[in-house]
């Protein structure tokens, strides 16, 4: 069973708020999902050795890099604020 | 002669070269089409200009004789595969005023055959969703009965085929997100096997999982998109080779397993009858029918709702209304990332990207994670296995035809409707919805389809039985 609580907390790890007029039924819901996938949890699963992954390399040469800039601007034309050619953020450390 | 927007890409292809139309007159076809209709329909969540000099290098193009197929074709494209210059929103709030800062590898493959972009198309939040309802910009119609969904998530480009607002589109596919709108609409879909079609430029969901596919209105048309798109690109690692799998011979007549006992129960009367019918007629035509038994696609959509979550909580923590998207601002570094990500995203995002915190947290992981890919691989054997006496396993895309706006509001009976596609993400084979018939609701005709797996890279498998069911 899944607490008030218990989602308030996910909401904090993940960086999102959930309003308190929408926590109930967002905890009842997630309650009905975990119920569901719950069924996992007593699913016995064939015995047996794990069988390896076949692996094969993806890795790839370096190649000849691009001019250094060349996407800047565009990418720098979606910072929600910028200094030049800088991202403004705020703050993290300060010296108080 | 056919209406120039109701052609399927073949019929388009030969009318070209035929000089019976132009690539201006195609193009205006559609355009008008899908001005006329879209207020209706949603489909598109933005409608492009015509791009003069694209248009007039395709006429010249087919006019030197020299042209790739697709050359000239107006084409939709879901609002979650970049397009250089163009607005890509996942049709989420989120990201409504991003501009796609390159193009996607199946955008620039498109670029070099000459292929038209006629607009981005309406879907459920980052692709999360099987009704288009999740939206951030309203959802779209089914243009067979408007009172009932498209399905989802590639709803809108279903519906800019299926009410002949461009010739084909591109959709994406994590769970069934292809081939269930395509059910609905009575289209092909096509979820290619995963790594035939690079994911660089589409914007993530399950990387696991998602493959990018074409809806198109027949069969022919989705081989043509999927040879067009296909293969290995060094910004994708996850893209295949071909004969990775092994070179599989496609026989004349096919061997069709089927799950009968994963169809005894939650299967519309009509829809099994309609399938029973289908099959009929391929075993009428020389293929054979094959019982299989694939045990753990009983669990599979739980396993689904465990790994599909956990992916997409990882995925979008990169929108964080830092470099891109909605920047909402507070006191705080962290209320900045809070009130952007708590704006940003819909409920339906909210509710997956708790959910797979959830299930990734200490304590947890194990009994959901780690069990729910332990069960992906079993279910994956269980696929391989029944391969070995069947070149295609069928069931129907969905067991019920397109449901009404609003019908399923408690999360889980959305979910409940990726039942029998999700199998093909987790396993990464390849699968197909065909259209196999009508079934009447409330006085409406609506189409439902059937759905084909077949065992990696075997794409041909699924285009031969598809050619068979009609």
């Amino acid at each position: 069973m899944a607490t008030t609580e218990d989602v308030k907390k996910l909401a904090a790890l993940a960086r999102i708020r959930v309003e308190d007029s929408e926590l109930e039924k967002f905890t009842s819901e997630f309650d009905a999902i975990l119920d569901y996938v719950g069924q996992l949890e007593k699913l016995e699963l064939p015995k047996g050795e794990k069988v390896k992954p076949t692996l094969r390399n993806v890795m790839r040469v370096d190649g000849e890099p691009h001019a250094a800039g060349k996407y800047t601007e565009k990418l720098a034309e979606q910072f929600p604020a910028r200094d030049g050619d800088a991202l403004v953020v705020k703050q993290i450390i300060t010296h108080d | 002669m056919t209406k120039a927007n109701e052609m399927t890409i073949v019929e388009a292809v030969r009318a070209l070269r035929a000089r019976e139309l132009t690539v201006r007159e195609l193009w205006d076809a559609c355009s008008a089409a899908a001005r006329a209709k879209n207020p209706e329909l949603n489909a598109y969540l933005e409608i492009f200009d015509a791009d003069d000099t694209a248009i007039n290098s395709a006429q010249k193009r087919i006019g030197d004789g020299d042209a790739p197929l697709l050359c000239g074709i107006p084409i939709a494209i879901k609002d979650n595969i970049l397009i250089e210059g163009k607005i890509a929103s996942a049709a989420s709030k989120m990201l409504a005023n991003y501009r796609a800062t390159y193009d996607a590898t199946v955008i620039k493959k498109l670029k070099n055959t000459g292929t038209l972009f006629i607009g981005r198309t309406n879907m459920d939040e980052f692709a999360m969703g099987s009704s288009t309802e999740h939206s951030a910009f309203g959802p779209t119609k089914n243009s067979h009965d408007i009172s009932r969904v498209p399905g989802g998530s590639s709803g809108g480009s279903a519906v800019a085929v299926a009410a002949h607002l461009c010739i084909a589109a591109l959709g994406s596919d994590t769970g069934g997100s292809v081939r269930q709108p395509a059910a609905y609409t009575g289209l092909v879909g096509l979820k290619p096997t995963y790594g035939a079609v690079s994911r660089s430029g589409l914007i993530a969901m399950g990387s696991s999982l998602d493959q990018i596919g074409p809806l198109t209105k027949t069969i022919e048309d989705a081989h043509v998109l999927y040879e067009t798109i296909r293969g290995i690109d060094i910004l994708d690692s996850t893209t295949i080779p071909d004969g990775l799998y092994g070179v599989l011979a496609s026989p004349k007549h096919l061997r069709v397993g089927v799950p009968w006992r994963l169809l005894e129960n939650g299967v519309d009367a009509d829809v099994l009858t309609t399938f029973n019918t289908t099959l009929a007629h391929l075993t009428d035509t020389g293929h054979t029918l094959v019982d299989v038994e694939l045990p753990m696609s009983s669990h599979a959509l739980a396993a689904y709702y465990v790994i599909m979550p956990a992916e997409v909580s990882t995925n979008l923590a990169r929108l964080d209304g830092m470099r891109y998207g909605l920047a909402e601002r507070g006191d705080t570094l962290l209320e900045d990332y809070i009130k952007s990500r708590t704006e940003g995203f819909g409920e339906e995002t909210r509710r997956r990207i708790l959910l797979g915190t959830f299930v990734l947290s200490s304590g947890y992981i194990d009994a959901y994670y780690k069990k729910a890919d332990a069960a992906r691989a079993v279910l994956r054997r269980e696929y391989e296995k029944a391969f070995e006496s069947c070149d295609v396993i069928a069931f129907p895309t969905t067991p019920s035809p397109a449901f009404k706006f609003g019908q399923k509001s408690d999360p889980l009976s959305m979910y409940l409707e990726d039942i029998f596609t999700v199998t093909a993400n987790l396993t990464g084979m390849p699968a197909i919805s065909v259209p196999m018939g009508m079934v009447e609701r409330e006085g409406k005709n609506l189409p439902v389809g059937i759905h084909f797996t077949a065992p990696h890279q075997s794409e041909n498998s699924l285009f031969a039985i598809g050619e068979a069911v009609y």
